[in-house]
């Protein structure tokens, strides 16, 4: 365990039954205080704090899919950007107003019957997160057929190739001009409700018999089906319910940017979730969140090394893209020493806070 | 006549994605890592090049050289740098960290170098335009073959008839064996990235020849590729790897003049040829067995 991890190990923990009601009660508490902290930040903060705690909301989201298949199923694979892009191509083209989309699409019409109809959001963002959901089941045929590192980079080949669809499919995508003027729909409470309503349907199934099925084949595959599991219908599960979130989130980062374009959706975006849940500990969903808001907000505050400095009567210039330098060292300095992560495998809980609380209390 | 010009783009085409690839086959035989920074140390060994012929002025070979042996040790570096800690750790975490080096070259390029592409330029015996009736072909792309076929033959010798190469063969049969019988694993895993790194970088020059330009992401795509290529011949394979990247170089060129509607797609063949791959004979041409 590395010391990071160690750090948050509160030791051992009392029973879980002793404190349910307690628990209950402390997350009502905790969802009506992180309530009035959004609430606070819409009104108090500037757009720009606003813009980025409902990115952050949005990121949470991801991470928490991601980590889904990744971290508590133990697949790893690289095609979310693949499934954000898929959600947020539909959902625009089915918000944007037909006019809109006759200036939008010059170089070929838009195909039937996204040319005629205009729906609103929430409609939009499940038809798009049922859309993603069929894309991953479709996809999840020849891509559970193989394991290990082959399904890394297979998973990385549907991301290219959506990629390279969106960038030649003019009459559906519009090509490398992308959509624009998405309406900007999304505000704090969709992408932090999102993640919310993510983060308690993630929690249920990791929780559930399924999600210690899907723990059983991250430890040992021939084992768990050797227990009766059906691997590639487990994964799948996995992969489709990820799949879904990523796709409804991908429609929200599209009304909270009002522009998409192919270029949005690289392996890049793909590698800033790597980070957020490596971060986070890989199988931890909870870290996946805390590691979500870190990254977007220690992305913002990095921007220092960007910027020209003056220290001790040196100018140092500021040279732009470090950031990514920064985050890549990052990302291996946390794989060589510290694998586990913030979390590690495990989850925020009530009981493990005042777990942590009493220990740390009682040294100092 | 047209059926030749295709086939000699091809070959050449394929000759580049075999040179890449067979740096990814050498360096998953032994450690059963896809070397993601594979691509991305390309693009490093065409900057070298770059800086050595522009800025002191060498000639091409010597540039070519002086660009393969620093590649090589800049794949050493990697490799105890990021991959050595890893060594037994789960394989997934050193397949992260290796998209982590990927990211950290391609950045640092960006910050380097400045995104802003440069012009690589041909040298004389590369460049001439050679006609025989309607076939119009570049010297570069007779070359390319040429010059591949003799590298890997070079690689063949290494591997078959030295004993750093017996080693390299034992180790990718099983390397704690190789390890209890009193051999330096970390010496021969060091040399597998040197060599796989300076062909990288050969290969990569080339490909900076055909497209007379070069900037820091170049790699990305080549490099994704070329695994492809790799996987398609048998990962593990050099001869494997010259068949999947000749493969995969004739598969693009025959769609973009064949199917010349569908070249926008052209950059998704790879990964479609992947998945038929995996599925229907996951071993690849030449492979023996899946690993994994």
């Amino acid at each position: 365990m590395s010391r990071l991890s160690r750090w948050f190990d509160p030791g051992p923990l009392p029973a879980q039954s002793e404190s349910r009601g307690r628990d209950s009660g402390l997350t009502v508490l905790g969802c009506l205080g992180a309530a009035a902290l959004l609430w606070l930040i819409e009104a108090q903060g500037g757009g720009y704090v606003v813009h980025m705690t409902t990115l952050a909301g949005l990121f949470a989201v991801l991470a928490i899919s991601y980590n889904l298949i990744n971290g508590v199923t133990g697949q790893f694979s690289l095609e979310p950007n693949a499934f954000v892009a898929c959600g947020a191509y539909v959902t625009a083209l089915l918000t944007l107003s037909p006019a809109e989309k006759e200036m939008t699409f010059i170089l070929e019409p838009l195909v039937w019957p996204f040319a005629v109809i205009s729906l609103s959001l929430p409609v939009a963002l499940v038809i798009a997160g049922l859309v993603t959901t069929l894309m991953a089941f479709v996809m999840g045929f020849p891509v559970f057929r193989v394991r290990g590192d082959y399904l890394a980079i297979v998973t990385l080949g549907f991301g290219e190739v959506i990629r390279v669809v969106a960038n030649n499919a003019q009459s559906v995508t519009n090509g490398p001009l992308g959509l624009k003027g998405i309406p900007h729909l999304t505000n704090i409470w969709w992408a932090w409700g999102l993640a919310a309503v993510t983060l308690f349907v993630v929690m249920r199934l990791v929780n559930s018999s399924y999600g210690r099925a899907l723990k059983a084949i991250r430890e040992d595959e021939a084992a768990a089906e050797a227990m009766g599991i059906n691997a590639f219908w487990h994964k799948m599960l996995a992969f489709t319910v990820s799949a879904f979130f990523e796709g409804v989130a991908g429609g929200l980062l599209g009304h909270l940017i009002t522009t998409i374009s192919p270029s949005l959706f690289t392996f890049f975006l793909t590698f800033n979730l790597l980070i957020i849940i490596v971060v986070g500990g890989l199988g931890s969903t909870t870290g996946a969140v805390l590691a979500a808001v870190l990254f977007t907000f220690g992305g913002e505050w990095l921007r220092v090394v960007e910027e020209p400095i003056s220290f001790l009567g040196l100018d140092i210039p500021g040279i732009p893209g470090m950031r990514m330098v920064v985050f890549s060292l990052i990302l291996m300095a946390f794989m060589i020493f510290a694998r586990q992560g913030i979390l590690g495998k495990h989850e925020f809980s009530w009981r493990w806070l005042l777990g942590l609380v009493r220990r740390r209390g009682g040294r100092a | 006549m047209d059926a030749l010009q295709q086939i000699i783009n091809g070959l050449t085409l394929g000759s580049l994605y075999a040179l890449i690839a067979i740096g990814y086959t050498m360096v998953y035989g032994i450690l059963r890592l896809i070397n993601f920074a594979h691509g991305d140390v390309l693009m490093v060994g065409c900057y070298i090049a770059w800086f050595g012929a522009t800025m002191f002025g060498l000639p091409w070979w010597a540039a070519l050289m002086g660009s393969m042996a620093l590649t090589a040790l800049l794949g050493v570096l990697i490799d105890q740098g990021a991959y050595r800690p890893l060594r037994k750790a789960p394989r997934i975490s050193a397949l992260i960290t290796a998209i982590g080096v990927s990211f950290l070259l391609e950045n640092l390029g960006l910050v380097v170098f400045g995104g802003r592409p440069k012009a690589f330029e041909r040298p004389e015996i590369f460049n001439q335009l050679l006609q025989w009736g309607d076939l119009r072909v570049l010297s570069l792309s007779l070359w390319v073959p040429v010059i591949t076929a003799l590298i890997l033959a070079g690689l063949l010798f290494i591997i078959h008839r030295t004993r750093l190469g017996m080693a390299m063969r034992a180790l990718s049969r099983d390397l704690v064996t190789v390890q209890l019988m009193g051999i330096d694993t970390n010496r021969v895993v060091a040399a597998t990235f040197a060599l796989g790194s300076a062909l990288a970088a050969a290969g990569g020059i080339f490909w900076a020849m055909k497209y007379p330009q070069i900037n820091p992401l170049m790699g990305v795509l080549p490099g994704l590729k070329a695994f492809v290529a790799a996987v398609l011949g048998g990962i593990g394979n050099v001869t494997g790897a010259l068949l999947g990247g000749l493969l995969l170089g004739m598969c693009e060129i025959l769609l973009v003049a064949w199917l010349p509607e569908l070249a926008g797609y052209r950059d998704a063949l790879a990964f479609v040829l992947l998945i038929g791959i995996l599925i229907f004979r996951p071993s690849g041409i030449m492979g023996e067995e899946l690993p994994e």
